[in-house]
C-alpha cells in the first residue's frame, strides 16, 4: 500500500463522510487514491473554501471535518479557516501537500514551510518526514482533533511519502503519552460548586461553546431548571438553552441584551461553564460581575484564571462534570430574584424600528418563523451576524454557527454548505451581509454543482455596516472605505448617503445567481420580504435572496469597548 | 519573580519552535532557555527562566502543558533545587598579571581552560549569582568576551541548600 492508499484507507477507518478540498501537484497522488474510493469529495472554488465546509460541517455534525489541499498557495489558503476553527474550538483535520522530503528547505516550486505558519493557528501540526509514521500520525490527528479541546490538527505530507510504499496498517488506537485531557471534574470541588449554588441568592449560569462541544445542553438545562437559574450565552453557546425560555438571558456582552449584563452585574454567583471570558463578553475586565463568586467548569486549565479570578475552577468535560453537580445540587427557588429579572426582561426588551422600510431585524424574525425555528443558520460577520443573534431566538445545539473568535467574513456560505452535506434533510440558511458574502461567493459553484440548497438571505444595506456604525458612533461620521457603493466620480469625503450616490449596487445579485445557475430574489419592500421567503424556503438548489435594508440601521444595544458592560448605548427604536 | 521551569519534551522537529512560539505570542518574557538531550533518542531536556507574577507563572506552566509535545513540566522554584550557569571568560591577562588574577580564580573556584601572551579564558559552572559576581570581579581587568549558557536545573530530593 502507497502513502497516498494508506491516507484514504485513515479517512475510511475514521468514518470520514466528506472531505473537501482542492487537488494540485503535491497532492496528485492523494487524489488518484481518491479516483477509485468512494469517500464523498467536494471540490470547493477556493481552499478557504474547503477549509470552512469542514469547520461548517463539524461544527452542525459534532464529527471532525476534512479537508485537503496542495503545497504551497493551498496549504497558505487554507490559514484563515484554520485560524477561525482554532479560535471556537472546532475540530477539523487538514491534509496539505508538501514538496519531495528531499526539496524540503530549498525554495522549490510551491513549498512553503505550512506547519510553521499554521503553528500558532492549530491546536497541534505535523510533518511527516517517514512513511512508517503516516497510520500513526493520521491517527493521532484524528485523536487529538476530536478529544479535550477540540480544535484543527494540520498533516504535511510530502509526495515523496505519498508515492513510498508501507506495509504498517492504519492503527485501530493510539496513545500520546504527553496528551491526556482531563475528562472527569474533581469531585471535592464538584461539592464545593453545590455549596456555593446552595449559599447564593442570586445565581446566574454564563455558557458557552464548550457546552456545544461537550454535547452537554442536557445537563446544563437540566441544572438550570433544577436551581431555577437565569442563562446567558456567548455568541458561541446559542442555542444550548432555549432562548423562549422564560429564565433566558440570551445573549451577553458588547451587544447582549440590557437584561443579560444587568443580571451578570448583579449576580451574587456566576457559573461560567465552557466560556473563556472574551473581552467581547466582559467589557472593562475589572468591572465584570465584580459582585459575584465565580465559579469556571472547563475542559481546558488555561482558561481558567487567564482573564479573571475564579472562586471555585472545575477541569473535566462539561457533560461528566454537569452530571455528577445535577446529582448533589440541591433545588432553589430564587423568587426573588427571578423576579427582578423578570421585570428587566419586561422594561428593556430587544427592539428595533418599524417605520415602513425594511428592518433587518424583521427579516431575521421571518426566519426563523417560517422555519420554525428548526433550520441551521450561518452568518457572515458584522451586524448579519449580532442581528442574527439577537433576534433569532435559538432553541438547540448545533443550529447556529458562527465565526465567534476569529470573526472571519466569508466564513457563513461555506459553513453552510459543510453544514448542509452533514445534514441533507435540514434547511441551512446564510445569513450574510453585502461586503462578507463576496468574500467567498466562488462557492455558488459547489453549491450549484453538487445540488446543496443552500438559501442565502443577503441584507444588503451597501456597506460593511459594522465598521460603518463604529464610524458614526466615534468616528465622527468620517465613512473611510466602508461605502460598497462608493466609486471613482464620488466625492473624497462623504458622511451622508444621498441623491447622488450611484444607484446600481455591484453586483448584481439576482443575476450573479442566475449566472451560476442558481435562484435569485430580491426586494426592497417590506410586505414582499415573507412572501420572497416562502418562495426561498420552496424554491430547490442553492437560491440567493437580497433585502435592500435601511442602510444606517445600527445593531443596538452596544457597550462600547472596554467600558463597562452594564454601561451600554441603547438604540433609537 | 524569577521562576525556574524543567520542561521533558518528544525529541520531535520543531517542538523548539512550538515552545519559542507560545512565549512570543503570549508575551511571556524567557530570561534565558537552555536545550539538550536528556536520554538519546527519547526525550528532550528544557529549561526555561522566567519572570512574571503568580498569574504570569501559572499561565506559563498550563500554556506549556496544553502543547501536546511537551510531557512534564516542573517548576523547579517551588521547591529545593540546584541551578547552574556556565560562562566562558575571555580577560586581558599579560603574563606579568597572572598571579593577580589567579587569587581570584581560586576564590570562585574557576579553571583556565585556555591561556595565551594576551588573553586567558576561564570557565567558571556555579550558581546564578556566583557567576554574575565572578564577571564583575573580572570587568577590571578587561573583559574581551562572554559566552554563557542558560540556566539549567535539578529538584533535590535532600532539603538542604548547598
Amino acid at each position: 500500500m502507497t502513502g497516498a492508499e494508506l491516507i484514504i484507507q485513515a479517512l475510511k477507518k475514521e468514518g470520514v463522510r466528506a472531505l473537501f478540498g482542492y487537488p494540485g501537484g503535491a497532492v496528485i497522488d492523494i487524489f488518484d487514491a481518491l479516483y477509485n474510493s468512494d469517500v464523498p469529495f467536494y471540490l470547493t472554488r477556493h481552499e478557504q473554501g474547503a477549509a470552512h465546509a469542514a469547520d461548517g460541517f463539524a461544527r452542525a455534525s459534532g464529527e471532525v471535518g476534512v479537508c485537503i489541499a496542495t503545497s504551497g498557495p493551498g496549504a497558505t489558503n487554507l490559514v484563515t479557516g484554520l485560524a477561525t476553527a482554532h479560535m471556537d474550538s472546532i475540530p477539523i483535520v487538514a491534509i496539505t501537500g508538501q514538496v519531495h522530503t528531499h526539496l524540503i528547505g530549498n525554495d522549490a516550486f510551491q513549498e512553503v514551510d505550512i506547519v510553521g505558519i499554521s503553528r500558532p493557528v492549530t491546536k497541534h501540526n505535523f510533518l511527516v518526514n517517514n512513511i512508517d509514521e503516516l497510520g500513526t500520525i493520521i491517527k493521532s490527528a484524528f485523536f487529538i482533533a476530536k478529544t479535550g479541546r477540540p480544535g484543527p490538527v494540520l498533516v504535511d505530507i510530502p509526495k515523496d511519502i505519498q508515492q513510498t510504499k508501507t506495509s504498517k496498517p492504519y492503527p485501530d488506537s493510539i496513545e500520546i503519552k504527553s496528551y491526556k485531557p482531563t475528562m472527569k471534574g474533581h469531585l471535592p470541588q464538584i461539592k464545593n460548586v453545590a455549596k456555593a449554588i446552595a449559599a447564593s441568592h442570586k445565581p446566574a449560569i454564563y455558557a458557552g461553546g464548550g457546552v456545544i462541544s461537550s454535547g452537554a445542553s442536557e445537563e446544563l438545562r437540566q441544572l438550570a431548571k433544577i436551581i431555577n437559574a437565569p442563562v446567558t450565552t456567548t455568541l458561541m453557546g446559542l442555542g444550548v438553552f432555549p432562548e423562549t425560555n422564560s429564565n433566558s438571558l440570551k445573549m451577553l456582552g458588547m451587544h447582549g441584551t440590557e437584561y443579560a449584563n444587568y443580571a451578570i452585574q448583579e449576580a451574587d454567583l456566576l457559573i461560567a461553564v465552557g466560556a473563556r471570558f472574551d473581552d467581547r463578553v466582559t467589557g472593562k475586565v475589572d468591572k465584570f460581575a465584580s459582585k459575584a463568586k465565580i465559579i469556571h467548569i472547563d475542559i481546558d486549565p488555561t482558561t481558567i484564571r487567564k482573564n479573571v479570578q475564579v472562586n471555585i475552577p472545575v477541569v473535566g468535560d462539561i457533560k461528566n462534570v454537569l452530571k455528577e453537580l445535577n446529582k448533589i445540587v440541591e433545588p432553589k427557588e430564587n423568587k426573588e430574584w427571578l423576579e427582578k429579572i423578570y421585570k428587566w426582561k419586561k422594561d428593556h426588551p430587544l427592539k428595533y424600528k418599524n417605520d415602513g422600510k425594511i428592518q433587518p431585524q424583521y427579516v431575521i424574525e421571518q426566519i426563523a418563523e417560517l422555519t420554525d425555528r428548526n433550520a441551521i443558520i450561518t452568518t457572515e460577520v458584522g451586524q448579519n451576524q449580532m442581528w442574527t443573534a439577537q433576534f433569532y431566538n435559538f432553541t438547540h445545539p448545533r443550529t447556529f454557527l458562527t465565526s465567534g473568535g476569529l470573526g472571519t467574513m466569508g466564513y457563513g456560505f461555506p459553513a453552510a454548505i459543510g453544514a448542509q452535506v452533514a445534514n441533507p434533510d435540514k434547511i441551512v440558511v446564510d445569513i450574510a451581509g453585502d461586503g462578507s458574502i463576496q468574500m467567498n461567493i466562488q462557492e455558488l459553484a459547489t453549491a450549484v454543482l453538487y445540488q446543496i440548497p443552500v438559501k442565502i438571505v443577503i441584507l444588503n444595506n451597501h456597506s460593511l455596516g459594522m465598521v460603518r456604525q463604529w464610524q458614526a458612533i466615534f468616528y465622527d461620521r468620517k465613512f473611510s472605505s466602508t461605502c460598497l457603493r462608493r466609486s471613482i466620480d464620488c466625492p473624497p469625503h462623504c458622511d451622508q448617503s444621498g441623491e447622488n450616490c450611484p444607484k446600481a449596487y455591484v453586483p448584481n445579485f439576482t443575476k450573479l445567481a442566475e449566472a451560476y445557475g442558481a435562484t435569485g430574489f430580491y426586494t426592497n419592500k417590506v410586505e414582499e420580504v415573507k412572501p420572497i421567503l416562502k418562495k426561498m424556503l420552496k424554491t430547490p438548489g442553492p437560491v440567493i435572496v437580497e433585502f435592500e435594508i435601511e442602510a444606517e440601521e445600527n445593531v443596538y444595544p452596544m457597550v462600547p469597548s472596554g467600558a463597562p458592560i452594564n454601561e451600554m448605548i441603547r438604540g433609537m427604536a | 519573580m524569577r521562576h525556574i521551569i524543567n520542561l521533558e519534551v518528544e525529541n520531535n522537529s520543531g517542538v523548539l519552535a512550538r515552545i519559542a512560539g507560545l512565549f512570543s505570542a503570549r508575551g511571556f518574557n524567557i530570561e534565558t532557555l537552555s536545550v539538550g538531550q536528556a536520554e538519546p533518542n527519547v526525550t528532550s531536556r528544557m529549561t526555561l527562566v522566567v519572570r512574571g507574577n503568580d498569574e504570569v507563572i501559572e499561565q506559563v506552566n498550563k500554556q506549556l502543558n496544553k502543547l501536546i509535545d511537551v510531557i512534564r513540566v516542573t517548576d523547579v522554584t517551588k521547591n529545593y533545587y540546584v541551578s547552574r550557569d556556565l560562562v566562558l571568560v575571555k580577560v586581558s591577562v599579560t603574563p606579568a598579571k597572572r598571579n593577580d588574577i589567579s587569587q581570584l580564580i581560586n576564590i570562585f573556584g574557576a579553571k583556565v581552560v585556555d591561556i595565551s601572551n594576551k588573553t586567558m579564558i576561564l570557565e567558571l559552572g556555579s550558581s546564578e549569582a556566583k557567576v554574575n559576581a565572578f564577571i564583575e570581579t573580572l570587568r577590571p581587568f578587561g573583559i574581551k568576551e562572554i559566552a554563557r549558557s542558560g540556566t539549567i536545573s535539578m529538584l533535590r530530593d535532600s532539603s538542604g541548600t548547598f
